[in-house]
């Protein structure tokens, strides 16, 4: 994994601040040129990685790097599943059945599994499970995804349910299918990792909220602290600068200083931003 | 340990019987629902004892607390039997979808002394609490009016199978959506004398509304005004968004932020002064154990836990509190029949005044 990865909050309109700032982001990068010359700048600072949510507007992105197989040659993707809203607005609309039926591209195998009523067969869960990863991995097909993520929604609403095979049905897929590392978002960082060392997933790769202030820390920052020291595992930080609430500099320094951290995530619009970060960890990060 | 059990896996169930499930001090000791197929698949996986009828899991089950999240036209009875077990309960919003039988119910729990909690998260958000605060302390001095809003992109098809697209199962935008603004109204104004000009219409659904407009009327001509649209798909996910305007300021607050302007500084408030003020939620929201979708789901929780465990019951979000906001829904719902008060062409129309210039100038 690289050190530093792009991500994607910023063209989509995600600000955990203002609803204000949030829009001008979304006018900003209405037309996909605006992304992608983002992503150029980003690409051409030696940042190559992407991690990215399966917006449907991500797959002009794939469209785009699919066209030009040269210039993006050492591009990387690391796709975040599934974009929640999505299914969170179907789900009001047509129920949980409903929405599963519409995701899915096999509507017959819905209809079969769900024949039986009462009870669902364990090769039926899986056999959704993975027909929904397929269908968000549709639009990255021929481009490189060495490691696909399980959103942090979906993974903390899996584990505050107990539902971790889940977890094991997602990686198992990811490894066989498409030859890459599962990888999970959280929010609740430190209970995940008791959860998938019960499962036996050795050495996960776990992105969370890892900053200077302990914002969205969830099970406190002394937890966080002690997972990043005694646990094994390979640590991304994302809202390193706790959204704007710690000063650029400070906030990477503190990151870097942290053991146990494989990359930091982080979402910036503009150049200045873009290279001010990239030198800041290459500065700290040694 | 609070022994609890989750009734309705939906939406609004399974992520609260997630939440709820990762607290350190409660125990979930069943879950309940109609559909097999959800409850087969967390008893497979999470091992949660599963029931279809609820009166069986009621007496059964040895529980403190139940939360209810199954179709609005079921609270009523589901709350009704649980109170009468002595159960604490934590109902999904809106409350009672039958305005005299939540009368009942909020009655019933108080005799009961239980705790009664209706979920209306807003009033846990960091910039909505700042607000009430704010208000609490006259910072904007007396309120004059209020535009309460909500929108997202929840019905943008003539489609829709499952309840929420039913007005009769209490779905639509006025239960769904506008339930929330008129709920902080409540919290901000208390209960208004009146409402007119209400409209609830569709724009894509069949059988339910999709907007909401109408306003309502406060003692000493205080007024608010409702503007929801739950077709909008201009917004990300659902926005609520509130503006008080007062005597001596103006308040705005959304999720994220409180923004204040203050015409003179307020004592109360030392770390405020005039002009504007803004305050976010990331700074306002206190930790919690398990998040999930957003801090004040988490809170609500832990609050009712808290609530039983210290016997404390005029609890936030009463029954009380969300009866009032299923009043003001009926009252509006009842106002909508009307139609517009006035109408073009059977209204005096108000003779022009002699010496209008205006007038002498077109006839001349």
């Amino acid at each position: 994994m690289d050190r530093l990865l792009f991500g994607d909050n910023q063209f989509f309109g995600v600000n955990h601040m203002s609803e204000e700032k949030a829009r001008a982001q979304s006018m900003r990068f209405q037309d996909i040129k605006a992304v992608i010359e983002v992503l150029d700048t980003a690409y051409d600072a030696g940042i190559n990685t992407f991690m990215c949510t399966t917006h449907d507007r991500i797959a002009k992105v794939c469209d785009h790097m699919r066209a030009n197989p040269e210039r993006y040659k050492d591009f990387i993707f690391y796709p975040c599943m599934p974009y929640a809203h999505k299914y969170a607005n179907a789900v009001t609309e047509d129920g949980i059945l409903g929405t599963l039926k519409r995701f899915t591209p096999d509507e017959g195998f819905i209809n079969a599994a769900f024949r039986g009523g009462m009870s669902l067969a364990t090769k039926d869960i899986e056999g959704i499970t993975t027909l929904l990863i397929d269908a968000e991995m549709k639009m990255f097909a021929g481009l490189n995804t060495p490691v696909i993520f399980l959103q942090n929604v979906v993974v903390d609403l899996l584990l505050g349910l107990g539902f971790k095979d889940a977890f094991r049905i997602f990686a198992d897929h990811i490894k066989t299918h498409y030859n890459a590392e599962p990888a999970f978002i959280t929010m609740n960082m430190p209970l995940l990792l008791d959860a998938l060392e019960d499962l036996g997933i050795e050495n996960p790769i776990v992105c969370s909220n890892i900053n200077k202030i302990g914002f969205r820390m969830c099970g406190g920052f002394e937890a966080y602290a002690r997972a990043l020291r005694e646990k094994q595992f390979r640590a991304i930080a994302m809202s390193v600068f706790a959204s704007g609430g710690i000063p650029p500099r400070e906030a990477i320094k503190w990151v870097c200083e942290q053991p146990n951290i494989q990359s930091i995530v982080f979402g910036a619009s503009s150049r200045g931003n873009i290279l001010s970060t990239r030198d800041l960890v290459g500065e700290y990060w040694t | 340990m609070v022994r609890l059990a989750v009734v309705g896996l939906g939406k609004m169930g399974l992520s609260h019987f997630s939440m709820i499930n990762a607290h350190p001090e409660v125990k979930v000791v069943a879950i309940c629902d109609a559909m097999g197929y959800v409850l087969d698949v967390l008893n497979k996986y999470a091992g949660t004892p599963i029931y279809t009828d609820y009166n069986a899991m009621l007496n059964e089950v040895e529980l403190d607390a139940v939360i209810i999240a199954t179709p609005s036209l079921l609270h009523g009875k589901m709350v009704r039997s649980a109170l009468e077990k002595g159960i604490h309960v934590f109902c999904e919003k809106p409350f009672c979808l039958d305005v005299a039988e939540g009368g009942e119910l909020t009655r019933l729990a108080r005799q009961k002394g239980l705790v009664n909690q209706v979920g209306y998260h807003y009033r846990f958000v960091g910039a909505f609490q700042e607000m009430k605060r704010l208000l609490d302390l006259k910072a904007i001095g007396e309120v004059t009016h209020v535009l309460a809003e909500a929108y997202g992109p929840v019905v943008l098809k003539p489609k829709g199978s499952s309840w929420r697209s039913q007005s009769s199962q209490g779905g639509g935008c006025l239960y769904d959506y506008a339930a929330h603004p008129i709920n902080l109204l409540n919290w901000f104004l208390g209960a208004p004398i009146g409402v007119g000009g209400t409209v609830v219409h569709k724009i894509h659904s069949k059988n339910t509304d999709d907007k909401v407009f109408g306003t309502l009327f406060f003692e000493n001509e205080v007024t608010a005004q409702v503007s929801v649209n739950w077709s909008d798909e201009s917004c990300r996910k659902m926005s609520t968004k509130m503006t008080v305007w007062g005597s001596q300021g103006r308040i705005f607050a959304d999720r994220q932020e409180c923004q204040a302007y203050l015409r003179e500084p307020v004592a109360a408030l030392p770390d405020y002064s005039s002009g504007w003020n803004v305050r976010y939620t990331t700074d306002l929201t206190k930790e919690v154990w398990f998040y999930l979708r957003g801090e004040e789901y988490s809170a609500q929780l832990d609050y009712f836990v808290g609530c039983i465990k210290n016997q404390a019951v005029d609890n936030l979000n009463s029954f009380e509190s969300a009866w009032m906001t299923d009043q003001v829904i009926s009252m509006m719902i009842e106002d909508a029949k009307l139609g517009p008060s006035v109408k073009i062409g059977n209204h005096a129309l108000a003779a022009p005044k002699k010496n209008n210039r205006f007038f002498t100038f077109f006839t001349r």
